[in-house]
């Protein structure tokens, strides 16, 4: 193919802006040839660059005393655990692949944020994701639903990571633009982390794994006059995942850096081998020379421009410590990869590339790293035309519409509420054989062979909250996750985050971008779980869908003694039972105003972080005192269905309640309002004065509503449920949604 | 005693298979690459579960042709103790040391679950600290664990006792609704004639502790230890 | 009638199976193998006494559920059944 004159007409076709353009003039001195056109264009694009994002993400608080490298240094955020462990961890999108083709976008996002982990040298010990559809009684939304299930599901499983947790929502705002969010915990031995470094000049670098297609090049980068019909049909912006030659380069990776025969080692993800070259020269301010002739390539007639931005997945780029050549190559040939030598460490800090004896590309790496040379933007902000509209909506004038046993029910029914076991029975969850609380409780609980140690962890964010006020969505987020953490057993230590929202050119979007970031910062400040790093995607929007604005938190816990791993269900009959916090007149973005006037309106919950961080630190101390035989925070559709989960989480052994709550509030406030900071929690009946008193001496507000047992949820006498009919609903809802046609 | 964890490129429950017997049982106990060639010192092979190869083609297609079959082949003729699981299972019927095949689920559905097995034949070499019907909890995780085979093989497999686990519900009785993937005759494991190579889609490595489960698996593994005079 | 329908990844997409089922034949040192690429063969039975109309619902079907045609081609023909 003959590559097309480059000029700022085709530099706009790219996605680059005219002032952009001058900008790569300037530094390069002359005009780009159409190799460095490409570079530019996928570095500089917000994927790569974060560039209108990126000052709203350097507000976050990344300083923790555990942090062992800070966010956006390396793949993911580091955490050390003491044992000489460290704990590494992300998450990442693939929503715009996924509405594609979401059995292969849905894979494929699970192996790049499992690659972004093991290129640390840490071993994956699970993932996790967060995923929102369209509401199902649409065929189109249940496609998706299904194929991205079987996606994650088939790579997970294959790879042999166990899929612990994670959270499904159904809302019609997510029909044309499904959200995938995928997150991988590792864990490394702390001197063994292998980093995303050159240091020799002229050390190897090797391209590993998978050989290189025209996988995933955007059409509109494409665009010009020399594409023939035959091109076109090359072009392909699907990709398929591989999840056996990913399971081989994750042990063949963990097996170089065991070796110590390499000096650095990045994945090639978005932006492929532009992406992992760039900005490791760039930070290491070393050059980076490729001979793109020695690449093994899957397709014919490849140009420099196609290689160097394929997207094909399962590749790894290597630097081998000097020397160490043939232990590398023995590695990678045991494990049955494909691995070529093309280039070597330069000193010339620029990103050099040769191909058929020519010098192709050659740009300083320094401007296209993100927060170096790339470009940064402030965008302008306004509130959204509709959002007092949105606030004002007043709450206190809702009144049930029907007995409060028929509202619980059609609430309790709801797919954002039910059981998603459909979904979690689709996964391996056990192999490793670490799952101590596997899906379907608050948080998971993962134990590390060998210490006495447990990690827990969560995805959260009502998106819901979010829409209504942006600030407080994003701080009950964080708080959400961290008190689910807690419910486990587990003290909150950090946040990787993942930011779906519309298009950030939008000024009443990126009004909705900047509030969520402010109040996430501030949330994390208090509860002190700094942002390790994370992943931006915008342009989630249609001509008739908008997301809500959905700051997904992944929040990650430690447990230091693994006898205070806690479930969430009812365990013994007998025990007694404690609302702990406040429950207030908050039915603002709730369930039930949403399943029973079909409204997303009014104002969120208020959230009280310190009130959040005295809670939680009471509810840990309780736990690790050995009062605490259950914890269950009281979140969505509120404290009635909070109870229903406790008596039928362990669907092997259901427990009932008889509950008398007291509270000046009308009926359907108690029962569904969402206030924060809430747990629903079972103590053993001997420990009562204790408990009571650590409670008070903190100024906790409790009161005790019951004790467990019986066959039956009886709430203030209100309704009477037997405890096989809340089976039916939670654990049958979904499947026969999905099973029927 | 000996045993030879057998690892295929895609295997992924070899470590948990190998924690079972080092950590939790105090075995001798080896990763044996799929290379490898010889098998004799060791007492008990276990194929693991995973995905050899990536399942692609069929499960346990492409590993049966693994140079280390051979001497698997030739070890369980000889009348060496081998258990395979789950993908295991599946290389042990694709090399024909056990009848049958694993088909995919009937609901096509991958499924991840704990499940109810009966023990119906304790007199093997891997369930001989079993009682006859006794009901155990062991999980599953697959995508193929539909077992199927000719009507004639079924009976040949009933008449010689070779029906070693099949899946029941909580009172132990073989119901539609306990088959959690349309095994023919509900079966969950079965063992050849000879009763030295046992094959079954549960994890028996992944209930071999109280932390993760009720620690049934370990009436299987302890079998295996006593019928080698441990334990 | 009867068709019979060939569903194949594209040629510019990546293969995993294929890929894998090519190097365990080349591990079996039988002759000089250089690519597998694996598909689905579908057979389908309707009731049409028009070809062309024939053809044209086959390949509605292919577009539109049989194949992602954004990954996957696809091949038919028919035949006459009695």
């Amino acid at each position: 193919m003959n590559e097309p004159v480059v000029n700022l007409e085709l530099a706009i076709e790219h996605g680059l802006s005219e002032e952009e353009y001058d900008k790569i003039l300037k530094i390069l001195n002359r005009t780009p040839t159409y190799t460095e056109l490409g570079i530019f264009s996928v570095m500089w694009s917000e994927h790569c660059s974060y560039k209108n994002s990126l000052l709203q993400l350097k507000t976050l608080p990344k300083e923790g005393k555990q942090l062992l490298v800070e966010a956006g240094e390396e793949n993911a955020g580091l955490i050390d655990i003491g044992d000489n462990l460290a704990v590494a961890f992300k998450i990442e999108s693939h929503n715009h692949p996924s509405a594609v083709e979401p059995y292969q976008g849905a894979a494929t996002g699970v192996g790049g944020i499992m690659r972004d982990i093991f290129t640390m040298g840490a071993r994956p010990i699970a993932a996790l994701n967060s995923l929102r559809f369209g509401e199902l009684d649409n065929n189109r939304n249940k496609y998706l639903f299904d194929g991205v299930v079987k996606g994650i599901g088939d790579y997970g499983n294959c790879l042999g990571i166990p899929t612990v947790a994670g959270e499904v929502y159904f809302e019609d705002c997510y029909t044309d633009n499904c959200l995938v969010n995928a997150m991988t915990v590792g864990v490394a031995n702390k001197d063994r982390i292998a980093k995303a470094t050159v240091k020799t000049v002229g050390a190897s670098i090797y391209a590993i794994g998978s050989a290189t297609g025209r996988d995933g090049i955007h059409g509109a980068t494409f665009a010009s006059e020399e594409l023939s019909e035959e091109s076109e049909e090359k072009r392909s912006s699907v990709q398929v995942g591989d999840p056996f030659t990913e399971k081989l380069l994750l042990e063949a990776t963990l097996e170089l850096i065991k070796e110590d025969v390499l000096e650095g080692i990045q994945d090639m993800g978005a932006a492929g081998l532009t992406s992992s070259s760039a900005e490791m020269s760039a930070k290491s301010g070393l050059g980076i020379e490729f001979n793109l002739d020695k690449l093994h390539l899957r397709e014919e007639n490849m140009i420099p421009y196609e290689i160097m931005l394929s997207e094909s997945q399962e590749r790894m780029l290597a630097i081998c410590k000097p020397g160490k050549e043939s232990e590398f190559e023995i590695v990678c040939k045991k494990w049955d990869l494909d691995f070529a030598l093309i280039g070597r460490v330069t000193d010339s800090k620029n990103l050099t590339i040769n191909f058929k004896g020519k010098t192709v590309a050659d740009i300083p790496s320094y401007y296209l790293s993100a927060g170096d040379g790339a470009p940064v933007y402030k965008r302008e902000v306004k509130v959204p035309d509709y959002q007092n509209d949105l606030n004002s909506f007043d709450t206190n004038n809702i009144r049930s519409k029907e007995s409060t046993e028929k509202e619980f029910l059609k609430v309790f029914s709801s797919t954002n509420i039910v059981s998603k076991q459909w979904v979690y029975h689709q996964y391996d969850y056990m192999v490793r054989t670490n799952t101590v609380i596997g899906p379907g409780s608050d948080a998971a609980v993962v134990r590390i062979k060998g210490t006495n140690k447990a990690i827990s962890m969560k995805t959260d964010c009502n998106a819901r909250y979010v829409y209504l006020d942006p600030r407080t969505g994003a701080k009950i987020a964080v708080a959400e996750a961290a008190r689910n953490v807690v419910c486990s057993g587990a003290k909150p230590i950090a946040v990787t985050n993942c930011l779906n929202f519309g298009n950030p050119y939008k000024p009443d979007i990126y009004w909705q971008f900047s509030e969520s970031i402010v109040g996430m910062g501030e949330a994390c400040r208090v509860l002190q779980t700094p942002v390790t790093g994370g992943n931006v995607s915008f342009y989630n929007e249609s001509d008739k869908w908008r997301v809500y604005p959905t700051p997904v938190i992944g929040m990650i816990g430690l447990i230091e003694d693994i006898k205070n791993v806690t479930p969430s269900g009812f365990q013994n009959i007998g025990d007694l039972v404690y609302l702990i916090g406040e429950t207030k007149n908050e039915l603002g973005g709730s369930e039930y105003l949403k399943v029973i006037y079909d409204k997303v309106a009014g104002m969120p919950p208020e959230i009280d972080l310190e009130i959040e961080k005295s809670t939680n630190e009471t509810i840990l101390n309780a736990i690790k005192s050995g009062y605490v035989v259950s914890a269950h925070d009281v979140s969505d559709g509120g404290l009635s269905i909070a109870l229903a989960e406790c008596c039928i989480i362990n669907k092997s052994n259901p427990i009932g309640i008889e509950a008398k709550i007291s509270s000046e509030l009308k009926e359907h406030q108690v029962l569904f309002s969402e206030s924060q900071s809430r747990f629903v929690i079972s103590i053993k009946p001997n420990f009562k004065s204790d408990f009571e008193s650590l409670c008070n001496s903190n100024n906790i507000i409790f009161q005790s509503i019951g004790e467990t047992g019986g066959n039956e949820l009886n709430i203030n006498d209100l309704f009477n449920i037997s405890l096989s009919k809340l089976i039916d609903v939670y654990y049958n809802t979904l499947p026969e949604i999905m099973n029927s046609k | 005693m000996k045993v030879a964890i057998i690892v295929f490129p895609g295997s992924n429950c070899d470590h948990d298979a190998y924690y079972s017997f080092k950590k939790i049982l105090n075995v001798d106990t080896d990763f044996v690459w799929h290379k490898e060639s010889n098998l004799d010192k060791y007492d008990l092979i276990v194929l693991p579960g995973g995905f050899s190869y990536g399942d692609y083609l069929r499960c346990g297609a492409i590993s049966r042709f693994s140079p280390v079959m051979k001497s698997i082949v030739a070890n369980a003729k000889k009348g060496k103790l081998v258990i395979g699981i789950c993908n295991g299972f599946q290389i042990l019927t694709e090399s024909g040391l056990l009848p049958g095949a694993l088909i995919k689920n009937e609901n096509r559905q991958f499924v991840c679950k704990n499940v109810k097995l009966r023990v119906d034949n304790s007199e093997t070499n891997f369930t001989n600290l079993c009682n006859l019907g006794d009901t155990i909890t062991i999980p599953i995780a697959h995508g193929e664990g539909n077992y199927y085979c000719e009507d004639n093989v079924l009976e040949e497999l009933k008449s010689n006792q070779q029906v070693v686990f099949r899946y029941v519900d909580d009172n132990g009785q073989t119901q539609n609704q306990s088959n959690p993937n349309g095994s023919k005759d509900n079966i969950a494991g079965i063992i050849n004639k000879q009763g030295n190579v046992l094959g079954m889609m549960p994890h028996p490595e992944r209930n071999a502790e109280k932390l993760i489960g009720n620690a049934d698996g370990l009436k299987i593994l302890n079998s295996i230890l006593t019928s080698f005079g441990k334990n | 009638m009867k068709a019979k329908i060939k569903v194949m990844l594209k040629k510019s997409i990546l293969d995993p199976q294929g890929k894998t089922v090519l190097h365990a034949i080349q591990d079996m040192n039988i002759g000089n193998f250089s690519d597998v690429r694996i598909g689905k063969y579908i057979e389908v039975s309707f009731n049409n006494s028009n070809l062309d109309s024939a053809k044209s619902e086959i390949d509605d079907i292919c577009k539109k559920l049989l194949s992602n045609p954004v990954m996957e081609d696809y091949d038919f023909e028919i035949e006459e059944i009695n």
